[in-house]
């Protein structure tokens, strides 16, 4: 059985990527057996819940589009949900999902594909936050220059 | 993990076709129809049992099963039924084997009469035109079918859940990508 925590961080990065991202990377791997679909990519609603200041009474958020898949790879199930209406990111994940399950493969997928894409969302992520913070509005500091 | 198979190739229309072949199949009993042609369920399930299971199970139904681990992991991930392990608390029981006495499934109330289960059973063949005499609703005069493999002693129990009406438990038998049903209304008397 796979670490839960490091399946938990691939599917992560998995479901942040675009799949132009992930096939790009993949492009360069040699290529992966052919898999079967277990569940064909679907896209449905789920009902986001969240709770007021974090331990109050759930209450419902608003729905959101997510799209799932599952394939097999051998005897490995691999599952995938991503935001959105992409089938062929979320299949793409399935499928990474399943082989990274491998222990064979994982050390050369995990360094191509997972590092790489994780990288980019952290410095996507940072250039955000730096953007973000380059605006932000100090209101002790206009309270006291006024 | 154990292995496994795909579900419906295509789910919407693959279910409604079902769907379908089942109301059919309850509004004039005994007729035999096919389903689930194009599936390969884990043994012992059949592909007619497959696809009315697939078709009518969802979150909401309770599921009770014998049919062992790799059907019910299958039906787990295709259906997502919760699993029981009273049959009376089950909205679909499948039995491929001995099934639970009709008795013990959910017999539903005088005023809610729809929430008696449907039993989904696994028999070995079913022909037409000969075998039980069938009369009641949905039939002109008398429909005959002949289920080979029926439980013993299912005819007695049949009666019982007859004479329970409106109450009482409804039955689609599959034998391989054929299924018949037989609602609540439905008299059967021995061939």
């Amino acid at each position: 059985m796979t670490d839960t925590e490091d399946r938990r961080r691939w599917m992560a990065v998995l479901a942040r990527a675009t799949a132009d991202e992930i096939a790009d990377l993949l492009a360069a791997l040699p290529p992966l057996p052919p898999h079967e679909r277990l569940r064909a990519p679907e896209t449905g609603l789920v009902m986001v819940r969240g709770r007021a200041g974090g331990d109050g009474a759930a209450f419902n958020l608003g729905e959101m589009t997510v799209t799932r898949c599952a394939v097999r790879l051998g005897d490995v199930v691999g599952h995938a949900y991503v935001a959105g209406r992409d089938k062929r990111q979320a299949e793409l994940a399935a499928l990474l999902d399943a082989a990274l399950q491998d222990p064979a493969r994982r050390p050369a997928l995990m360094a191509k594909v997972i590092a790489p894409l994780a990288a980019r969302q952290q410095a996507k992520h940072e250039a955000e936050a730096r953007k973000a913070a380059a605006t932000r509005v100090d209101f002790f500091a206009m309270q006291t220059t006024r | 993990m154990t292995m496994l198979s795909p579900g419906f190739a295509d789910p919407v229309l693959d279910s409604q076709a079902t769907f379908r072949a089942v109301l059919e199949a309850m509004s004039r009993p005994g007729r035999v129809l096919a389903a689930g042609g194009g599936l390969a369920p884990p043994a012992p399930l059949g592909r007619a049992a497959a696809a009315v299971l697939l078709s009518l199970a969802d979150a909401d139904t309770p599921l009770w099963l014998d049919a062992g681990a790799a059907v019910q992991a299958w039906l787990r991930f295709h259906c997502g039924a919760p699993i029981v392990a009273d049959p009376a608390q089950a909205v679909f029981a499948l039995a491929v084997g001995e099934p639970p006495a009709l008795a013990a499934l959910a017999q539903g109330s005088e005023e809610e009469p729809q929430r008696g289960a449907t039993l989904v059973l696994q028999v070995t063949a079913l022909t037409e035109g000969e075998g039980w005499r069938l009369t009641g609703p949905g039939i002109a005069e008398e429909h005959r079918l002949h289920v080979a493999g029926a439980p013993e002693g299912f005819l007695a129990a049949w009666a019982a859940n007859r004479a329970a009406f409106p109450c009482g438990v409804d039955v689609v038998l599959c034998a391989g990508d054929r299924l018949a049903a037989l609602p609540r209304t439905v008299t059967i008397a021995e061939g």
